[in-house]
């Protein structure tokens, strides 16, 4: 097989599934499902600091070598985004962001106003954007346009895993874009995320789906085989699909039986 | 007895002696300012690590001093 590099901004990564780490139960859960996930790189979200709190999930991260994304999570202005994403700058020393500006507290969907300025003024200020977006290709091509690395749009709510609800948007997006297309958000079962690889998406985000799963560990490893294998399909390029059968033995050399 | 001034810290007010740094105010929720993994900014405007010890607090002041959490979205 020919080699198959993942890059985002030049940077390559092993894996083509990108974790979360929000949702699991504590952090050693959290190290066996990020192990068994085979992720390079993996998100976490920057809050006030705790003197209570027990470790640090970039103690968890750093142990398995994965490299770090921070994100903007919890952030509703373009203004709250760029601060927390220079603060995480500052902390984490890496100039990647994860941008995420929400909407709303019921869908979690992303503004695009507030999204589309944020990112702006990030590729200005020297950032690697990932900007978790909706399904609309036009908002893809417009954070394209201003510089973004990858677009990341939704397959359904955030934490809904519902999978991916509009295949056509996500084709068209795939379509018309030069920068990666990493699906974020929605997925709920390995079959989700082997779909969104099938698609042509160059890699998929997953956090409850594996965190919140009954077995994460277990959960992390059927993502990971489905990102493959979806990935294998394709690049093997599957058959087109018909409404009647074709046979796949030939017609001729048949027996003829006479009564 | 130094005079002292009330900033919010994190959402709390809080007092620290007249003449504490931002390094101070890292150190007195528990973190070794030379350690990595936590960024602070001060009235909306973040400060560069190695900037602290030299940025003198000033009462009224917001300070947010913020690390890594396992998390996404909320």
């Amino acid at each position: 097989m020919t080699s198959d590099p993942f890059v985002i901004a030049g940077q390559t990564l092993s894996s083509r599934l990108i974790m979360g780490t929000g949702g699991a139960p504590s952090h050693e859960i959290l190290a066996a499902a990020l192990k068994a996930s085979g992720t390079a790189l993996t998100t976490v979200a920057l809050r006030r600091l705790d003197p209570t709190a027990a470790g640090s999930v970039l103690d968890v991260v750093a142990e398995l070598d994965i490299k770090v994304l921070p994100n903007t999570a919890g952030c509703y202005t373009a203004h709250e985004a760029v601060t927390l994403a220079r603060m995480a700058r500052e902390a984490l020393q890496t100039d990647w962001i994860k941008l995420e500006v929400i909407g709303d507290d019921k869908t979690l969907f992303p503004d695009p106003v507030e999204l589309l300025d944020a990112a702006e003024t990030l590729v200005d200020d020297g950032f690697v954007v990932l900007p978790y977006c909706g399904d609309d290709p036009i908002i893809a091509r417009r954070l394209e346009q201003i510089g973004c690395a990858a677009v990341m749009p939704l397959g359904s709510p955030i934490g809904s895993g519902a999978g991916i609800r509009n295949p056509y948007n996500l084709r068209i997006i795939l379509e018309q874009s030069d920068v990666p297309v990493i699906l974020d958000a929605g997925i709920g079962t390995a079959s989700h995320a082997a779909q969104a690889m099938e698609l042509g998406c160059a890699a998929v985000l997953c956090a409850s789906a594996v965190t919140r799963a009954k077995d994460p560990a277990l959960m992390g490893a059927a993502m990971a085989q489905a990102v493959e294998a979806g990935r294998n399909a394709f690049r093997a390029g599957r058959i087109s699909e018909r409404l009647y059968a074709e046979a796949s033995s030939p017609d001729y050399g048949r027996m003829h039986l006479h009564r | 007895m130094s005079e002292l001034i009330t900033v919010t810290l994190n959402g709390s007010d809080t007092q620290f002696p007249a003449d504490t740094s931002l390094a101070d105010v890292v150190a007195s929720l528990g973190h070794a300012p030379s350690q990595p993994g936590v960024a602070a900014a001060v009235d909306g405007q973040v400060v560069r690590q190695t900037d602290w010890s030299d940025t003198n607090i000033d009462g009224g002041q917001h300070i947010e001093i913020l690390t890594a959490v396992q998390g996404g979205s909320r």
